[in-house]
């Protein structure tokens, strides 16, 4: 069996938690958490040996993989320690809160040979995996804009804070809710490289930005928007959605279905003119356990094979998160402008 | 339990197949007389069972409820607890302990006095106890034979093993509640197995069953290995699998399986209610 080990026990903590440990490959030997509460429900009802000292979790058990779910802020240093020896690091996103902390934990984990991945999970989302295939099988033709959106209800009211409200730690809808569509366009559509034109909106929040709002250029030289509000109630959960323009159609591409407008039909792809809807039902990634959505389980199932065939991971590497990091630094720094 | 039970899905915007279907049903349910008005649609048709999740509107309908006694004599709601975006939201904002002092009711930490997280901290049981009474509060003076929990929370507590919790919300539900406790799974096989573990046996267990074997978590060969072996009392949701089977052959498909007690599902027109009962009740039992 792979052992493995979690750290940080909030919402996406004890989800993966589950996730691990009914994984059949993998004993999940301890969870690590500064709350007595939680630490003494997993005391009480399992199995599982509970720290409040993360150090001592990885010296204790020299576990074979960590998952770090803790605040941003805490990723580097926990992320360095875990490499240092020799553990594989599945790490929560947003990655670091520097580009220059995520370049030394890419370079030591490549050192190391050791598997590294970031939860950006839209990626285990079949109808996104589809996209970017028909955008490699070049449907829409020559590519003239994109859209990167996604609106939530996280922040809908004025209210006193936490790390999530403090931009220094990683809060605000820049790094929190916008850094999965960045990855998502980054690793679909291209890498951006200029930022031309930003606006920071806070809504609610006091200190941090509830919408995002800019206007980006990537490396092919293509340009487009992202769109992104975490305070916009009409949605009931997190909405994330990719659309994409060529000169032969369009695609609007969500968790849920995959629109495509052909103006000429695609026969190797059995598209026809007009449109076609396809169904997440068709793209569905099978999971041996389900806790909220695919996309979790399959993304810890991806990690957990790569740790043990020793191999690096396709999807969310170090380097790809990093990337990821840098758009967000250079958002940031095209807003002050 | 009855054959055919009324979900409610549609009435709160949950489409798993299309985030604009999500919001047209968003629009046509903004009021809660017109959720009211396809209840009472379906009750014309003859299903007395609703099941349905403690979303904070569920407590209007059942005011309603209790204010027309008559029209719904023999109603029964299956309550399906908690509503979990309501503490996903929360958990996110005021983390775990925050969450807790949130939802629990207020005056446990006046019975308590001082020591009320302290104490809670120990008592996990107690802690579960009081959110169950806090979920359950809304539907004081209905029938609910039968009470869920959410796959959200049943899924959560299979992965992390602690199935233990499982055998106390069994006896609080059969003792403070004397209904019939019910776990909604996306897991099936795996918590048929859990729950047995614990001593719980032929439990209600409401899973996904359908054709494709979506969100069916293992793969639909064990599903129906387990339909055809196991001892459990199933109902099946997402039978039609959001949409991507026409109702025959899913209901032909679900036919299969005698055990399957009832299939839960949701629609927003008498015409989609009475085609869909109909074929349920010509092909199963």
């Amino acid at each position: 069996m792979i052992k493995g080990t979690v750290t940080g026990l909030g919402k996406m903590g004890l989800s993966h938690a589950a996730i691990v440990s009914a994984h059949q490959k993998v004993d999940m030997v301890a969870v690590c958490d500064t709350s007595s509460l939680v630490l003494n429900a997993f005391n009480k009802f399992s199995k599982v040996k509970t720290y409040t000292d993360y150090q001592k979790m990885i010296d204790g058990e020299k576990p074979d993989f960590v998952v770090i779910a803790t605040p941003t802020k805490f990723h580097y240093p926990m992320v360095k320690y875990a490499l240092e020896n020799g553990v594989h690091v599945f790490c929560e996103k947003p990655f670091t809160l520097t580009t220059r902390q995520g370049d030394e934990l890419t370079e030591l984990a490549s050192r190391k040979g050791l598997v590294n991945q970031v939860g950006f999970h839209n990626h285990f989302i079949g109808t996104f995996r589809e996209l970017r295939r028909l955008l490699g099988e070049n449907v829409l033709g020559e590519l003239v804009h994109f859209s990167g959106e996604a609106y939530g209800p996280v922040v809908t009211r004025e209210k006193g804070s936490t790390w999530r409200s403090n931009s220094s730690e990683g809060g605000g809808c820049l790094y929190d809710y916008a850094s999965h569509v960045i990855n998502l366009i980054q690793e679909i559509i291209g890498r951006p490289q200029k930022i031309k034109g930003t606006l920071l909106k806070s809504i609610y929040s006091k200190g941090v930005e509830d919408a995002v709002f800019s206007l980006l250029q990537l490396e092919s030289g293509l340009t487009g928007t992202l769109l992104v509000n975490w305070s916009d109630e009409t949605y009931r959960k997190m909405s994330t959605s990719l659309t994409v323009q060529g000169k032969n159609g369009k695609i609007i591409c969500d968790a849920t279905e995959i629109k495509i407008y052909l103006k000429k039909a695609v026969p190797s792809e059995k598209l026809e003119k007009g449109w076609t809807i396809k169904y997440i039902t068709d793209f569905a990634i099978p999971v041996d356990f389900y806790l909220r959505g695919e996309e979790y389980s399959a993304q810890i199932d991806s990690f957990v094979d790569c740790v043990d065939k020793k191999q690096q991971p396709q999807y969310n590497t170090f380097e790809q998160a990093k990337y990821t990091d840098a758009v967000i630094e250079m958002i940031l720094e095209d807003a002050k402008k | 339990m009855e054959k055919v039970l009324f979900g409610d899905n549609q009435f709160f915007a949950v489409n798993h197949l299309s985030d604009e279907k999500s919001r047209a049903q968003s629009i046509r349910f903004k009021d809660d007389s017109s959720i009211i008005r396809v209840l009472d649609q379906s009750i014309s048709l003859g299903i007395n069972t609703f099941m349905c999740t403690t979303h904070d509107r569920i407590a209007n309908i059942c005011e309603h409820i209790r204010q027309n006694p008559g029209g719904y004599k023999n109603y029964k709601i299956y309550p399906c607890m908690p509503y979990a975006h309501k503490y996903a939201n929360a958990v996110t904002e005021l983390g775990i302990a925050g969450t807790i002092k949130k939802y629990v009711p207020g005056n446990i930490f006046g019975t308590f006095a001082k020591g009320g997280m302290a104490y809670l901290n120990k008592d996990f049981v107690k802690l579960m106890e009081l959110l169950v009474d806090a979920e359950m509060k809304m539907f004081t003076g209905i029938s609910t034979p039968v009470i869920f929990i959410q796959n959200v929370l049943v899924d959560l507590i299979l992965g992390l093993k602690m199935y233990d919790v499982f055998a106390a919300y069994d006896s609080y539900i059969r003792k403070k509640y004397n209904s019939e406790p019910g776990y909604i799974t996306m897991n099936m096989p795996a918590l048929v197995d859990a729950l047995n573990v614990v001593g719980i046996e032929n439990p209600v267990i409401c899973s996904s069953i359908n054709k494709i074997g979506f969100r069916m978590a293992g793969g639909k060969e064990i599903y129906e290995k387990y339909l055809r072996e196991k001892e459990f009392r199933p109902i099946a949701m997402q039978v039609l699998a959001a949409g991507a089977l026409q109702p025959r052959e899913a209901i032909e498909y679900i036919a299969r399986f005698p055990k399957i007690e009832s299939v839960l599902f949701g629609a927003s027109t008498k015409a989609h209610i009475e085609e869909t009962k109909n074929l349920i009740e010509a092909n199963l039992f």
